[in-house]
């Protein structure tokens, strides 16, 4: 990384070539622009973020792969153990949780996908049309995504809770007999957990799209109003297009989210009956007094394997496109 | 600093200095296991004092310790020099706290929990502070307090029981006698049904409430020495007997309140509270739901009743908390004299004079301020044979914590699926227990 700083810097300090005195001032020109003073100080600046890059990213990621081929209790590197591929069959075929947990997940994201994305692009296209108090609309929809999600969780809780909570107590399902369990019942939590996390996703995408929709020129607007199209058809035909760099954007942050869903899950319920998810097995296995470090890396890095399968696509594609631009 | 560069200065105190804070955060990466970088080391080699690790950190048992620490100073001139850490936080991070540089006591529980880091190597044995306070303790509590070598590693100082608690005034209204056998449970609880209340008032959305209710059957139904091998993995969960257990919970599991899944402790208390539960297995924290004081003389407890003659009630369940040593503690001889002092009754009665919710674990401790519910509790633990932690402290945490709590909700969502349940929890019991 430092080499590569100094020679960009370099290059671009250069006087432009064909000049005729280059030949001369190039070694001249190098002493007086980096002393060694310089090239130190660029060397830690860019050098102490790489130590520190490489020591919290990629050596605990490593380390965490080598480990998913261990049994390791923490106690002491002595009792590190390897066991090969032991832990990644327990999970495949003894874990009782984890098929549920990698299925929760991808409900997770179909779901954020299907109901919420079309809905924030639904407030954000009403909201672009300058009508009153838009901006108190605006704050209301953006607000579940200021609040932090394990305030949202607990605050969904309190709607949700089977004996006490608002839904239960104005339809009278508090009773034996007629007794809805929102958060016990793993028919129900999961969709329950669901709506909260949609109820912020919405306002995510929302802003978003909003600011999608800022940057749609209008004379494309005008032009097809001229032409005769309705609202509907020039949203379709000439809105919708042009926002397709957003869309790229909203589907690796929903991707994202749909992963990394763990915060709401854990205050509603610990992810537990019906609402499973990968982030939560992982800190069940690792946290705690004396903890399964070795299998909780082991879905750890099923968890990485899936987010790579994201992620490698999508960047190719975004390099691919840079190229061709 | 020790970035700074060996030629030149570096020039501008600005660059200097954001260069100095990324050195810092590096070496803050470093230390990880924070908890262990909080330990008092800067006191080491004073002989006057004592660090303490405390999980101690709701404001009412923290200054109950704060006066027994108080009274020891008092006595023997050593300061316990306390850090404490939030409940959870300290229970979570125990292993690298050890692991680290711990004080030289600190705060734990009694039972498997105990000797697996007394196994492990990371706790003092103190055998020669039970010579001196080996009087003070019942058998039972002796039992709890040896690791696995027969050494002892811990000091007690309270506990409390679970049993099934009950309103006077309901049982009166109705008629009701307190049930003794495992048939007159079943009879009680058909009859509360047809009077129209939920029999046993139940909440396991924490999951660790049904572990209780397992606890209570399956060492009625097998007794004692059964339940701790299971919970030591030296029994296959496939076994006849543990079977039996969840046949008898089964039975039961019908007058249980409905949607217990997404229930906490709390809210099922105040079932009880309200009067529209009969009964309510747990331990006697309950009574902190109980904030009226006319509640709170109506409440009353009995213990699980007998399922098998052969162990009748002999058992009972009693986690007990208390101090371990660690590793290698800096002030030994003031550790010795500290640990002396907290295992004695008066060192008990001081705490237990500003936290009534539990009672003395030592068979001495003055009970003449005790509230009839905690001489009840009391007299239970003590004539008790046999005492139990919980589940999660009587086997390893990490089986309890990811194979049983989900597999008993799962029971308790669908006890009819209990032969598959039982078999996957022995497949996952071995790999957990083979793993060291």
């Amino acid at each position: 990384m430092s080499i590569d700083a100094t020679k960009t810097r370099e290059a671009a300090a250069m006087p432009p070539p064909g000049t005729a005195s280059t030949k001369k001032r190039v070694p001249q020109g190098h002493k007086r622009l980096l002393t060694r003073r310089d090239r130190i100080t660029l060397g830690f600046m860019a050098g102490v973020p790489t130590v520190l890059h490489v020591a919290l990213v990629w050596v605990t990621a490593l380390a965490s792969i080598a480990l998913a081929f261990t049994s390791w209790d923490g106690i002491g590197f002595s009792s590190i153990k390897w066991v090969g591929l032991d832990n990644f069959k327990q999970l495949f075929t003894d874990n009782p949780q984890f098929w549920p947990a990698v299925e929760h997940n991808i409900i997770w994201f179909v779901v954020l996908i299907a109901v919420p994305t079309p809905l924030g692009l639904f407030l954000a296209v009403q909201l672009d049309k300058k009508i009153r108090f838009s901006r108190v609309y605006q704050t209301a929809f953006f607000l579940p995504v200021v609040v932090s999600l394990a305030v949202t969780g607990f605050v969904w809780q309190l709607v949700y809770n089977p004996d006490t909570g608002l839904i239960n107590s104005l339809i009278g399902a508090n009773k034996p007999g007629h007794y809805i369990d929102w958060i016990g019942d793993p028919h129900l939590n999961l969709w329950a957990v669901l709506i909260a996390a949609s109820w912020r996703h919405t306002g995510y995408m929302m802003i978003l799209y909003l600011a999608g929709l800022k940057g749609v020129d209008p004379s494309l607007r005008e032009a097809s109003s001229l032409d005769g199209a309705n609202e509907w058809q020039t949203f379709k035909n000439v809105i919708f297009p042009t926002l397709r760099p957003t869309n790229t954007v909203v589907l690796v942050v929903t991707i994202i989210e749909a992963l990394r869903a763990f915060d709401l899950v854990f205050v509603f319920n610990k992810g537990a009956q019906g609402t499973e998810l990968l982030s939560i097995l992982i800190t069940n296995n690792i946290i705690g007094e004396s903890s399964r470090i070795g299998y909780g890396s082991a879905i750890a890095v099923v968890l990485l394997v899936i987010s790579l399968a994201v992620i490698i696509p999508y960047l190719i594609a975004t390099f691919r496109k840079e190229r061709r631009a | 600093m020790r970035l700074s560069s060996p030629g030149q200065p570096l020039p501008g105190t600005s660059r200097r200095a954001v260069l100095r804070g990324l050195g810092g955060a590096a070496l803050l990466g470093a230390g990880i296991p924070l908890l262990s970088a909080c330990g008092g080391s800067g006191t080491a080699s004073d002989p006057k004092t004592v660090t303490l690790g405390s999980n101690a950190s709701d404001a009412v048992p923290k200054k109950a310790f704060a006066e027994i620490y108080a009274a020891f100073k008092k006595q023997s001139g050593i300061t316990v020099d306390v850090n404490t850490k939030d409940h959870n936080t300290f229970q979570e991070q125990i292993n690298s706290y050890l692991q680290g540089t711990p004080d030289d006591v600190f705060n734990w529980f009694a039972g498997y929990r105990m000797q697996f880091f007394a196994a492990k190597g990371l706790t003092t044995a103190i055998d020669d502070v039970w010579a001196k306070i080996g009087d003070n303790f019942p058998d039972a509590m002796k039992k709890l307090s040896k690791g696995a070598d027969g050494k002892y590693y811990f000091v007690p100082i309270t506990t409390y029981p679970w049993a099934i608690f009950y309103r006077k005034s309901v049982f009166q209204q109705h008629g009701y006698t307190v049930p003794t056998t495992w048939d007159q449970l079943v009879a009680l609880c058909k009859q509360m049904k047809k009077d129209g209340l939920v029999p046993i008032a139940f909440g396991d959305k924490d999951a660790w409430p049904a572990m209780g209710t397992f606890d209570q059957i399956n060492f009625r139904t097998n007794g004692y020495d059964f339940h701790v091998e299971l919970m030591a993995g030296k029994v296959s969960w496939t076994d006849a007997k543990v079977k039996a257990t969840f046949d008898h919970w089964a039975e039961i599991l019908p007058y249980h309140q409905d949607g217990s899944l997404g229930r906490t402790w709390q809210d099922a208390a105040q079932t009880l509270v309200s009067k529209k539960a009969g009964m309510y297995l747990l331990g006697s924290f309950v009574a902190q739901q109980f904030t009226n004081k006319a509640d709170l003389d109506d409440l009353d407890f009995f213990a699980f009743p007998e399922i098998n003659s052969a162990y009748g009630q002999d058992t009972v369940e009693a986690p007990t908390d208390g101090f371990m040593v660690s590793k290698s503690p800096k002030n030994h001889d003031g550790v010795v004299k500290l640990l002396e002092f907290l295992g004695t009754p008066e060192a008990e009665a001081i705490y237990l004079k500003a936290d009534p919710s539990v009672v003395a674990a030592s068979s001495k401790a003055d009970t003449s301020t005790y509230s009839t519910l905690q001489k009840k509790a009391f007299e239970m633990i003590s004539g008790a044979k046999s005492l139990t932690q919980f589940m999660d402290r009587d086997s390893r945490p990490d089986f309890t914590s990811t194979v049983m709590q989900p597999a008993l909700q799962k029971f308790v969502r669908d006890p009819k699926g209990v032969d598959g349940l039982l078999s996957s929890i022995e497949r996952q019991k071995k790999t957990i227990f083979a793993s060291s």
